[in-house]
């Protein structure tokens, strides 16, 4: 088992024939992941990456059977390919896409709350499931199966902490890379409840940082509702307020979004909370061992 | 990007927002015709810089001198502009080093009889932006935000529908605005939402709104700050920005496409991702370093761009040694070897350079750096390469 993707995943990409999509495709599918097709509005009949590319999502649905998509459409047209996933039904829709205009993200929003479909990002480096399936950009052979279910807001971060799980041998269920933006699809909740759900899963690692209110919010409902142990990371307790570190979402405004606050947060959950980045690893080997 | 109260009125008035007559002022010389002008008894000169509290700021060369005052003649306006033209404002929010002041407004007065605040900001919980209303006008609205919260109102609304008028009179009754004045807030607010939606805001607010006696709604300062990702539906935004605002050092990295920020410490920062990069800051100073600044390369940067990069925090004089922090993923740890190696010869180091590679084609970047005959400390891990950074000072 596993969150999200396995190796029954069929995935098409949006925007395959851009020299982005085109490279990471080529690494989705040596990775092993089932690319069945691509979508390039009028470049429909062209074959790229040796797979077939068609017009429309709808289009590529209907001939591969896709239920994933990975975008890597450029930020002004990115919401409205999002949009075409989701109209065309599919169940997974995965940007990449670093720079999405926040409102035109409060615009997708609306729609992906009354579909089907499941939202990763934008500005992630997606999802994986090792072993079976990776939609993303993330250096695949980092990756071990294995039993800790990891979520984060930041990408090369992830990286670090699966790098600390695999080489503790834990390995991972599944990765996912939530996206730096102050608006994404799936948030660290959505997560904790299907690696909660998830048989595999036997722990999970919440890699957070600084601004809005998501690991606060995560926190509380661990609290409630997860019965696995759990540890977190805050990145950015150096950072000065009001200074926007890299992501679009990572800012202190008003006092708000503190690492401290955040790690006070994990802390009255029962989250194991890691102070250093290079502590990741051991602080969910620690959250396991608490409970054996 | 932010701009100025200025910049930002003038958009206020393009959208129908009510706001006073008022003149931009170079000069002391300006400033007293912009009160001539005017034609009034009384004027605010204002500074005009991109920073909160300036009513109570002073000004480094001139201790005595706010950085907003109130005048009652031309030549009251040309001695206030006199005192603030070309000096430093010094606030709660620019930080000792205050920020120089460029062009003054001079705006025409008002019959205050209240003092609310407004503003608008992208709610990521509700995923809408929400506009919030507070009787407490004027005053530092954080502390209220953070003291008494109940204080202030809240309003989400559709970017595509805007504020519906239900919604102003909701607000209207728990702000105590009546009679007429409603008709007069349904239009502003709802005018003052258009506008945050149509130029991609991220940030619009406007403390004071004041009602005047007179039952007139009327935004005496306004401060706005723009989404940088819909920069691209807004070409005719970017004459605002104010370059000597910002950082010389930063605008250089973004224009090289780098992600940069400035800090007071003085050990320098290169890595790729912003997560990783302010955790790179973070284990510095838990092993009791201080980070230069924040500095991220991005995931597919050349060697062109590491290289500025490397320009970037080189330039820095408080920069005691260098850390390198790369985890291959896209970006292969040859591509930041090699240009290790091109900074080396064409920047050239000065001071110590830790540099710790994991990832993609590690140990052809490993090779790399060994053969290439700099001097560097290599580190195998994060805790080890942040110990050596701060040892290395």
């Amino acid at each position: 088992m596993s969150i999200l993707v396995n190796n029954e995943t069929k995935v098409i990409c949006q925007g395959i024939t851009g020299s982005v999509g085109a490279f990471h495709t080529r690494g989705c599918k040596e990775y092993g992941t089932k690319m069945v097709g691509g979508v390039t509005p009028g470049k429909g009949g062209q074959t790229a990456e040796g797979l077939p590319v068609f017009d429309t999502v709808e289009e590529a649905r209907a001939a591969t059977g896709c239920n994933a998509t990975m975008i890597f459409v450029p930020p002004p047209f990115a919401a409205d390919a999002i949009l075409e996933a989701v109209d065309a039904g599919i169940e997974l829709v995965v940007a990449i896409t670093e720079g999405v205009p926040a409102l035109d993200m409060v615009r997708v929003d609306d729609r992906v709350k009354r579909s089907r479909s499941i939202l990763v990002g934008p500005n992630c480096p997606g999802v994986i499931t090792p072993g079976q399936c990776k939609i993303g950009i993330m250096p695949g052979y980092i990756h071990q199966p294995g039993k800790v279910g990891i979520m984060s807001r930041s990408g090369t971060l992830t990286y670090e902490a699966v790098w600390q799980t695999s080489n503790l041998g834990l390995g991972q269920s599944s990765c996912v890379g939530l996206g730096g933006d102050p608006i994404v699809g799936t948030s660290f909740i959505d997560c904790l409840k299907w690696f909660q759900d998830d048989p595999q899963t036997e722990a999970i690692l919440m890699i957070g940082e600084i601004g809005g209110s998501a690991e606060e919010e995560a926190a509380a409902f661990a609290r409630e509702y997860v019965t696995k142990p759990i540890a977190g990371f805050i990145a950015g307790s150096a950072a000065p307020p009001g200074k926007r570190m890299g992501h679009a979402g990572a800012i202190i405004s008003g006092g708000k979004g503190t690492a401290a606050e955040k790690q006070a947060a994990f802390r009255a959950a029962g989250i194991e909370v890691a102070l250093s980045p290079a502590d990741m690893g051991s602080a969910i080997k620690r959250a396991i061992d608490a409970r054996r | 990007m932010k701009i100025h109260e200025y910049q930002g009125k003038k958009l206020f008035a393009d959208f129908g927002v009510t706001v006073l007559s008022s003149r931009v002022a170079r000069t002391a010389a300006e400033a007293a015709e912009a009160f001539r002008a005017l034609g009034g008894s009384i004027a605010v000169v204002k500074s005009q810089i991109h920073a909160g509290g300036r009513g109570k700021g002073t000004f480094k060369e001139n201790p005595q001198q706010r950085g907003v005052q109130l005048v009652k003649s031309a030549d009251e306006a040309a001695t206030a502009a006199g005192n603030m033209l070309g000096k430093t404002l010094v606030t709660i929010q620019t930080g000792a080093e205050g920020k120089l002041v460029n062009q003054v407004l001079v705006e025409a007065g008002c019959d205050i009889a209240r003092e609310l605040y407004l503003g608008i900001v992208l709610d990521r919980a509700a995923k809408r932006p929400v506009l919030m209303c507070s009787q407490e006008g004027g005053v530092d609205i954080e502390k209220v935000a953070h003291e008494t919260p109940e204080k202030i109102f809240k309003e989400h609304f559709d970017p595509a529908q805007g504020l519906e008028s239900y919604q102003v009179r909701k607000l209207c009754k728990r702000l105590g605005i009546e009679g007429k004045s409603v008709l007069v807030a349904d239009k502003f607010m709802r005018a003052i939402c258009r506008l945050f939606v149509q130029l991609d805001c991220s940030l619009l607010e406007i403390n004071p709104l004041v009602v005047t006696k007179a039952g007139e709604l009327v935004a005496l300062d306004s401060k706005i700050t723009f989404d940088d990702n819909a920069s691209f539906r807004h070409k005719d935004l970017a004459e605002l920005r104010d370059l000597s605002e910002e950082e010389e050092s930063e605008v250089r990295a973004s224009n090289a496409g780098l992600s940069y920020v400035k800090l007071d410490g003085n050990i320098g920062c290169l890595v790729n991702g912003a997560g990783l990069a302010m955790s790179t800051m973070d284990i510095i100073k838990l092993h009791g370093g201080e980070p230069a600044n924040f500095l991220d390369v991005g995931g597919g940067a050349n060697a062109d761009q590491v290289t500025e990069a490397f320009r970037i925090i080189l330039s820095d004089p408080h920069v005691k040694a260098v850390l390198v922090n790369i985890f291959g993923g896209i970006m292969k740890c040859t591509t930041i070897a090699e240009a290790i190696v091109t900074a080396a010869k064409t920047v050239g180091f000065k001071v110590p350079l830790v540099v710790r590679l994991e990832g993609t084609q590690v140990e052809e970047g490993r090779k790399i750096l060994a053969n290439s005959g700099i001097n560097i400390i290599a580190a195998t891990d994060l805790t080890d390469a942040a110990k050596k950074a701060v040892a290395a000072i």
